[in-house]
């Protein structure tokens, strides 16, 4: 029998299990499905820019609008499904509230002064700082808000209740542009983070 | 609104000029633009991911994805309520101008003379003869304010008047159990819908907009307009319809896009 003590000693100096494959397993996958719906996105963005300026053709995926909402209506069922998975597994096993919480905004600020100081992760990479916290909690909810509001501009009339409080079909939309701004945000911070913490991406790809 | 091209976006005048010989010549000649996409599918992004992988050839993924679109018209059949209605709005709200949209300029929306038209009717009906537009005046007539939903992601709000549509069905004794009513129009576009959608109490055969006799440019004279649907599933200038157990398509449809279509 190990103690506690060196279950979590073992635990930081690499053999045991910190990310299950299934974690790793749908991280990748989402990863997958952001990237596909975001590039088809904004080639769907492009045939009607209400925000006045387009996105480089180049930078898109799928060539023209059929081609582009063929990927988004494709890709989106792997978010969805993965998404719904990736929630209820963190749920089911207590994962969630073990990892994300408690979530103080001092200690995000703490985090924060100590970054600026140029010491971005905690040396135990079992835990999520306050700043980790922060922003996959920040993504997350960023997710869940454009599979709603995609919901509704798939389907408004089937989710009235859903519709009204986005704001109508036409809100929706922005709340899904805007959503999707959040999301690209992340993304280079995230890649950032983990290129400080290479044994972070480690942890992601082998579990260990 | 059976199209989704657009105001100038792209700033190039050598791109606006290609696309509005393309749109000219799609009067004519339904260019494949399937082409276009099979080309353009792996752009940057999707090159970008599948670069390296040489055994992922471009027909093999435009296949999965025609396969997932065909999948998503089965699911969209499922969540589709037909009692579900769509919003209508107060007449304060109607968009002005309202858009004109199709898949060719203004100076060649079709002219089509009041005496000579005849509705078409033919597949699954009892009723095969044909309808001038006095007789279609003569049916009961409804009138709805709803949002138009383009494909491209616009909307415009819009008042339009004329038979609900389960009402002239039943008139010409479709079969209600058959799958599909197809529709070919005056400007060569052509389309499909499903039953249910046919039978959606805001399904309407258009004859008005705004009170007036429908106007060339939202598809005189005889438009379906449906709520429940993307732009390009309401097709304008209809001059014949049919009922039918074999999907006829559509024009936009044939090329990629979703088929079911709508909301
Ligand atoms: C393709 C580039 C990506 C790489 C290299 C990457 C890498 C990583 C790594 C290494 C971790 C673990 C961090 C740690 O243990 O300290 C992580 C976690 C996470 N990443 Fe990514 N990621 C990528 C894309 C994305 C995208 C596109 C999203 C979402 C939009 C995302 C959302 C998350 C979330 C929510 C977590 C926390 C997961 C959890 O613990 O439940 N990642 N990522």
């Amino acid at each position: 029998m190990l103690s506690l003590k060196k279950k979590a000693f073992v635990r930081k100096h690499s053999s045991a299990i910190v990310n299950p494959l299934w974690l790793r397993l749908m991280h990748w996958l989402n990863a997958l499905a952001v990237i596909l719906l975001v590039l088809s996105g904004w080639r769907i963005y492009d045939a009607s820019p209400f925000l006045g300026f387009v996105i480089p053709k180049e930078l898109t995926l799928g060539g023209w609008l059929a081609g582009a909402l063929q990927w988004h209506f494709a890709a989106m069922w792997l978010l969805a499904i993965n998404g719904i998975a990736y929630l209820l597994c963190n749920l089911l096993t207590g994962r969630l509230f073990k990892k994300f919480f408690p979530l103080s905004p001092r200690e995000v600020l703490k985090d924060i002064a100590a970054a600026l100081r140029g010491k971005f992760i905690s040396d135990d990479l079992t835990r999520y700082t306050a700043m980790q916290r922060t922003a996959y909690l920040f993504i997350i909810a960023s997710l869940v808000i454009l599979v709603l509001s995609g919901l509704v501009l798939w389907k408004s009339v089937q989710f009235p209740l859903l519709r009204e409080m986005l704001g109508g079909y036409e809100g929706a939309r922005r709340v899904h542009f805007f959503a999707m701004a959040a999301v690209v945000v992340f993304f280079p911070i995230h890649l950032l983070m983990v290129a400080l913490s290479p044994r972070a991406l480690l942890l992601m790809i082998r579990g260990r | 609104m059976n199209e989704h091209s657009k105001k100038p976006l792209l700033s190039s005048a050598n791109e606006t000029l290609l696309r509005d010989i393309r749109k000219d010549m799609g009067r004519f000649i339904h260019q494949p633009q399937r082409r276009i996409f099979l080309q353009h599918s792996l752009t940057l992004g999707g090159l970008a991911l599948l670069s390296g992988c040489t055994v992922v050839d471009e027909n093999s993924i435009e296949n999965a994805l025609m396969a997932i679109s065909r999948f998503n018209d089965k699911v969209q059949a499922l969540l589709f309520d037909p009692n579900r209605l769509a919003p209508t709005y107060p007449q304060s709200m109607i968009t002005q101008p309202f858009p004109f949209n199709a898949f060719y300029g203004k100076n060649n929306i079709p002219e089509i003379e009041e005496e000579d038209f005849r509705l078409e009717v033919t597949g699954m009906v009892a009723d095969k003869r044909s309808w001038t537009l006095k007789e279609l005046r003569a049916l009961p007539q409804v009138d709805q304010i709803t949002r138009l939903i383009c494909v491209e992601g616009w909307s415009a709000i819009g008042r339009w008047g004329g038979i609900q549509f389960s009402t002239f069905l039943r008139r010409i004794g479709a079969d209600l159990t058959a799958k599909y009513v197809g529709f070919k129009c005056a400007d060569e576009y052509y389309t499909s819908i499903d039953m249910p959608t046919a039978l959606h109490p805001q399904t309407i055969l258009t004859l008005t907009y705004n009170g007036e006799m429908l106007p060339p440019q939202y598809g005189f004279p005889l438009k379906l307009r449906m709520p429940t649907k993307l732009g390009y599933k309401n097709p304008k200038h209809i001059h014949a319809m049919f009922v039918t157990n074999v999907n006829p398509g559509g024009y936009w449809e044939d090329q990629g896009y979703n088929w079911f279509g709508g909301s």
